[in-house]
């Protein structure tokens, strides 16, 4: 079983800093605009070096959608930043008609998902955020595990023409992914080769995935490790591949379970492969203010969580193969 | 300058349009449109820097942005006879696989719309991205803009008319239709929206008014006045006054003909109040 380093803890939300630090350097025509959240975003050495090329636009983010959407008609690249809650559920219709409807090349940047964010409480951790942008038409979406692989997705939608919604956090986390990891955006990452059972994970939680497959090994089981960082497209022939070696699934995602990463998966499954499933998500609930290890502890977003799913996951497979084998017999 | 009568015959050939058009599906929006028609015919024909042809990116040329896309009749019309696409094709508006939506779109490829409009409120911060865009292109040419009054009761415009003083927007000019009416009645019944120039002074705009919206030199002479007060530190604004359903006796001074289509009996008679001039579609 391959071992993951944490290389030091980082926030995603720095991934996103560092890169646009580097595209300010590389690429004359990205654009950043941001609502009020320029240090929670982390772009001042972007703003710092490019004065010219950043747009402060206050507290009014379907204004600032609107002007990102106006932006790539003169050929910019913009790089639109909030609050994954303000960047999205609020400014819906925004982004549904000016920017998704009318194809215009906005990365819509957001920090702060999921309930990392932590003692702000529900008001500003958003659950929905993926399903909202996966549902529309044409967005790409999203939602890189850690500083080196947030870091890299921004440098990759630079250069990816269409509109895309880029999910990362708050918290500091494990940074483990190779700093020199090319992104391929819809490209699913084998973490680890397994038989047993398959983990799919997106964002915060693909550390705790592979934190559960090293425990469930003690176990005598092998869990196989898929990172999905892009939730749409969705690299279906890699779940595929590995749910036909695996005959079971466990999703993971900081993230309501409707409209989330394990909703696409279980679609894409019960067309194309039906298979036996649990979600790591939150079950259609508001967060609330606590430390993000509390929150994920109590919300069942954690490598425990994820062990007992596994199990219990397996438990369902065994009795559906004994049950189709009993079928045949008889 | 092309000859005021010629443009005139433009606007009796866009009212036409615009009439043939909402008449054949029997829906769409007649009455902003008729409103706005010397407005547009203006803008297209006189005052805007075009190139030929269509990108969407748009350099080199002044920009328009439609905001209250319902108008799309107007729209539609003036970009098919400036020769964005062939007139013909007005006859597809509302129909199954045609370019020509409900609404402006860019997701059917019509060339001259750059962006969706339909959704009420988005059009200013669209605009003022695109005004932003050509400050940092070097791009010395100017965007404009449509609004409906009502359509000012959408929170979004008051954020952005905010940034685009603040900001100093000043290749913008954003043209306020003031009809005065909205689907459910008259503005100041539904929701007064006050004084609206005093308002967009007030955001540190500056302000042209057009008492006489649908008088074509009026408009062209407001257009012109707006343009020369672009580039010093202040974004403009027209105040339009234009009477909803203009040229149809029947659909003017009232808000029922905002999106309902004339029968057979009342196409006739609006016909017949904006005679043939450039050759129906």
């Amino acid at each position: 079983m391959k071992k993951y380093i944490d290389q030091g803890k980082n926030d995603t939300r720095s991934g996103y800093g560092a890169a646009m630090t580097e595209l300010g350097r590389t690429n004359p025509n990205v654009v950043a605009l941001c609502a009020d959240l320029v240090g929670s975003l982390k772009i001042q050495p972007f703003i710092d070096e490019n004065p010219e090329r950043f747009f402060q636009v206050g507290i009014a983010e379907a204004n600032m959608m609107g002007i990102a959407a106006g932006l790539t008609i003169g050929g910019k690249i913009p790089f639109a930043s909030s609050f994954a809650n303000f960047a999205t559920g609020r400014v819906y219709d925004q982004i549904r008609q000016s920017i998704a409807y009318s194809d215009k090349n906005v990365k819509i940047c957001a920090s702060h998902a999921g309930i990392t964010l932590g003692e702000d409480g529900a008001t500003h951790q958003i659950l929905e955020d993926i399903g909202l942008m996966k549902m529309l038409p044409g967005m790409t979406v999203i939602n890189p595990c850690d500083y080196n692989q947030t870091k890299a997705a921004t440098l990759a939608i630079a250069d990816y023409e269409g509109p895309v919604y880029l999910r990362f956090g708050r918290p500091k986390v494990a940074n483990f992914t190779p700093e020199d990891q090319k992104f391929e955006i819809g490209k699913a990452l084998m973490l680890n080769e397994g038989t047993d059972v398959t983990i799919v994970a997106t964002g915060h939680l693909v550390w705790e995935a592979l934190i559960a497959a090293e425990k469930l090994e003690e176990q005598g089981i092998s869990a196989e490790v898929i990172n999905i960082h892009t939730i749409k497209p969705l690299d279906e022939e890699a779940v595929l591949k590995s749910v036909k070696k695996t005959g079971c699934i466990v999703t993971c995602e900081e993230h309501n379970y409707l409209g989330g990463l394990g909703e696409s998966i279980s679609g894409l499954l019960a067309n194309q492969h039906p298979t036996p499933q649990e979600f790591i998500a939150t079950k259609d609930t508001f967060g609330e203010s606590g430390t993000p290890e509390q929150l994920m502890e109590k919300y069942g977003l954690n490598n425990k969580a994820i062990v007992e799913a596994v199990l219990k996951v397996m438990k369902k497979s065994s009795l559906m193969v004994s049950f189709l084998i009993r079928g045949y017999c008889i | 300058m092309a000859k005021l009568e010629e443009l005139q015959d433009i606007v009796i050939q866009t009212r036409r349009d615009i009439l043939r058009m909402v008449h054949n599906v029997n829906s769409g929006h007649p009455g902003g449109s008729l409103g706005c028609t010397e407005f547009l015919v203006a803008l297209y024909n006189e005052v805007m820097e075009l190139k030929d042809g269509f990108d969407m990116d748009g350099k080199g040329e002044d920009l328009f942005f439609l905001s209250n896309g319902h108008i799309s009749p107007v729209f539609y019309s003036v970009l098919a006879r400036k020769g964005y696409f062939p007139v013909e094709e007005l006859g597809t508006f509302r129909l199954i696989d045609s370019r020509l939506q409900g609404h402006p779109t860019t997701h059917e490829g019509l060339p001259g719309v750059r962006v969706a409009s339909g959704s009420l409120g988005q059009g200013m911060s669209v605009a003022i991205g695109a005004a932003l865009a050509k400050k940092l292109n070097g791009d010395q040419h100017l965007v404009f803009s449509l609004h409906g009054d009502g359509e000012l009761q959408e929170g979004q415009n008051w954020e952005a008319i905010m940034y685009a003083a603040g900001k100093k927007v000043d290749n913008l000019i954003a043209t306020v239709d003031r009809n005065g009416q909205q689907i459910d009645g008259p503005t100041n019944e539904v929701l007064p929206l006050g004084d609206l120039k005093q308002k967009f002074e007030a955001f540190g705009w500056d302000v042209v008014e057009v008492a006489k919206g649908n008088d074509l030199e009026a408009v062209i002479a407001g257009l012109n006045e707006a343009k020369s007060r672009t580039g010093k530190g202040k974004p403009v604004c027209i105040m339009l006054d234009t009477v909803m359903g203009h040229g149809v006796d029947f659909m003017m001074y009232t808000h029922a003909w905002h999106g309902k289509a004339p029968n057979d009996e009342q196409l006739e008679t609006a016909l017949s109040q904006n005679p043939v001039t450039l050759g129906d579609y």
